[in-house]
């Protein structure tokens, strides 16, 4: 048990001409709860899928449960809700949980009390006998975690849950999750909505063009709380004063100090009309994971590299 | 691999190809019974000698066959197809495939599946049609079994074929291919027996390496030797061997042993191929 879940060593994934993940190297504990983001086409859903071997580094290795990526037994441990969810439309919800239960090697005599177990974890009990095909969107995705969670698998993979999902149903994946990792299993999400990633995940690592830019507990990733303040008439002696407070950085006609104290705007404020700027706006920042994903993102290249 | 089987045998169930074939013999058998039925009558009121009844409803047989045979490489194409394919383009491979399960268990576990159902469609329609026409002008063919197992294996070589292409090409390429090979490669049946017929060595040498490519035509010879009464073989190495050969609903020997064995290898090696293949894409 003292392998970790996930260990990319400097895998490198190209299609054809695009490079998905540039030399990406990964460590995720086991029992962690990791939320892995980035923009679209950041290689997200390629680093999942190389997990499970569904596609094939292009170079470097990487190991998973203590094998390497890919490994068939391996496999059998984790559990995956692809980010393009579907299941055989002709089957009925239940069928499609016990045909999963049956290939990830659940005893028989367990499958049926694994099977209803899941369903019940993902509300589809009402449903369990009617076609996947009648499914609205959500309940398909409902189902995909059924069949993620299926088994008690120690690794949970779980590419943008909550896609299709109601507020409802976000707020049950929160729990789901939560309570996997209680059990002890490691899941990583794969999401964009952010706020949901900060409500449950212990850390994140954000991807940018196949490359980690940001990676670590959440309150260190999370941007600070800051000001955006708009000046005129500012002079040297004005932004020295700024200084003093902490890092500024410009944006056109507007300044920001990040990190800073909330209850020290005041301060900032009377300093500056102190040296003779006028303040036209003064815009209090809340750190968030959000704020820091953009700032990370939209960064000049010169900075992610 | 089984898991599989049963699963393929039971999406061809709940999506009712399996209740469209069986329409589709109900139907085909009728239609020869009832054609027959009136052919036979007709003739024999006509005072056709029985002789030539016998020839008469033998050839018709063949006709049918070679018709089945089409609609099978046909119904081999469909099933074939989407198989791999049709999974890999909708998504749902992908949570199969994360499965702890080999991918040439899925692709072999896909055949055997759609091989069994094809297998016997085949064998149900054949075996019906040919002891409805043995019922109605009193002739059967020599070899009814043999028939029909050449004509299995024909279906076999398409469906490996198709689920092949399918595991690699998006599915419609797939089946439009296999369709296409098949035609292509009755063709060059044909070309092969003219070329024998009138000596065109080089036009029999592409056509005899064409049905080592595709062995769908070469197996359709022993179905038709299975259907042919020793009469007809008889009358016709008696008067022109050199021509009949060209005839493509003629065949005066079963395919040879090697051909035969050869066809069971082209279908392992297609299969081993395309695992092999299918084990190292991308999803
Ligand atoms: N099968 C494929 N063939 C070619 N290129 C691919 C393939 N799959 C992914 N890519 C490319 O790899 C890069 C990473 O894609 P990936 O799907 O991993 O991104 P992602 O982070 O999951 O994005 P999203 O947030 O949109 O889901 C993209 O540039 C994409 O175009
Ligand atoms: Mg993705």
């Amino acid at each position: 048990m003292s392998s970790p879940a996930i260990e990319f060593d400097g895998i490198t994934k190209r299609y054809g001409r695009t490079t998905a993940l540039d030399a990406l190297s990964l460590r995720v504990g086991r029992g962690e709860l990791v939320g892995l983001l980035g923009p679209n086409g950041a290689g997200k859903t390629t680093a999942v899928k190389l997990v499970l071997g569904l596609v094939r580094p292009t170079s470097g290795t990487g190991h998973v449960l203590g094998a390497p990526i890919g490994d068939r037994a391996a496999r059998a441990r984790i559990g995956y809700l692809p980010e393009l969810f579907r299941y055989q439309p002709w089957l009925r919800a239940r069928e499609v949980l016990t045909l999963h239960a049956e290939l990830a090697g659940v005893a028989p005599g367990r499958r049926a009390a694994a099977t209803a177990e899941a369903l019940d974890r993902v509300g589809l009990t009402d449903r369990a006998d009617d076609p996947v095909h009648d499914f609205s969107k959500g309940m398909q995705q409902r189902l995909g975690l059924g069949v993620a969670l299926l088994g008690e698998p120690e690794l949970i993979l779980l590419d943008e849950p909550t896609s299709a999902l109601d507020p409802v149903g976000r707020t049950d994946v929160r729990a789901i999750v939560r309570s996997a990792r209680d059990r002890g299993a490691t899941v990583i999400l794969n999401s964009h909505l952010l706020t949901e990633v900060e409500r449950v995940c212990d850390r994140v690592v954000i991807l940018h063009r196949g490359r980690v830019i940001a990676s670590g507990p959440l309150d260190e990733v999370v941007a600070a709380d800051g000001v955006r303040l708009r000046v005129s008439d500012l002079d040297d002696a004005g932004r020295r004063v700024l200084a003093g407070f902490g890092p500024v950085s410009t944006d056109g006609d507007w300044l920001s100090i990040r990190p800073l104290d909330a209850a020290r705007i005041p301060e900032v404020v009377a300093a500056l009309v102190a040296t003779g700027g006028r303040v036209h706006a003064v815009e209090p920042g809340r750190g968030s994971l959000e704020a820091r994903f953009l700032e990370l993102v939209t960064a000049p290249e010169e900075e992610t590299a | 691999m089984i898991v599989i089987a049963r699963l393929t045998v039971r999406e061809l169930v709940r999506r009712r190809v399996v209740w469209v074939l069986a329409a589709l013999t109900v139907l085909s058998v009728t239609l020869v019974a009832v054609g027959l039925d009136r052919l036979v009558s007709l003739a024999r009121a006509d005072g056709t000698n029985e002789l030539e009844i016998r020839i008469g409803v033998s050839q018709v047989l063949i006709l049918i066959a070679f018709m089945f045979s089409f609609v099978l490489a046909m119904t081999a194409a469909f099933v074939g197809a989407p198989a791999i394919g049709g999974e890999l383009e909708s998504g749902v491979a992908l949570a199969i495939l994360a499965r702890p399960l080999r991918r040439a268990e899925v692709l072999l576990g896909r055949w055997l599946g759609s091989a069994l159902i094809v297998v016997g469609y085949t064998a149900a329609s054949g075996l019906l049609a040919i002891a409805v026409a043995t019922q109605i002008s009193g002739y059967g063919p020599p070899d009814p079994f043999l028939a029909v197992a050449f004509l299995s294996g024909q279906a076999l070589v398409l469906l490996t074929l198709t689920l092949a292409l399918g595991s690699v090409l998006p599915s419609i390429a797939a089946g439009a291919i296999a369709v296409v090979g098949f035609g292509l490669g009755w063709m060059a049946g044909v070309l092969a027996g003219v070329a024998a017929a009138f000596g065109v060595e080089v036009l029999g040498q592409v056509a005899e390496v064409s049905r080592w490519i595709l062995p769908s035509d070469g197996l359709w010879r022993g179905v038709i030797y299975g259907l042919e009464p020793p009469l007809v073989v008889m009358l016709a190495t008696g008067n022109l061997p050199r021509y009949a050969d060209a005839n493509p609903f003629y065949a005066s020997a079963p395919p040879p042993l090697g051909f035969v064995i050869w066809s069971g290898v082209w279908i392992a090696l297609v299969l081993g191929v395309s695992s092999w293949w299918f084990e190292r894409r991308d999803l």
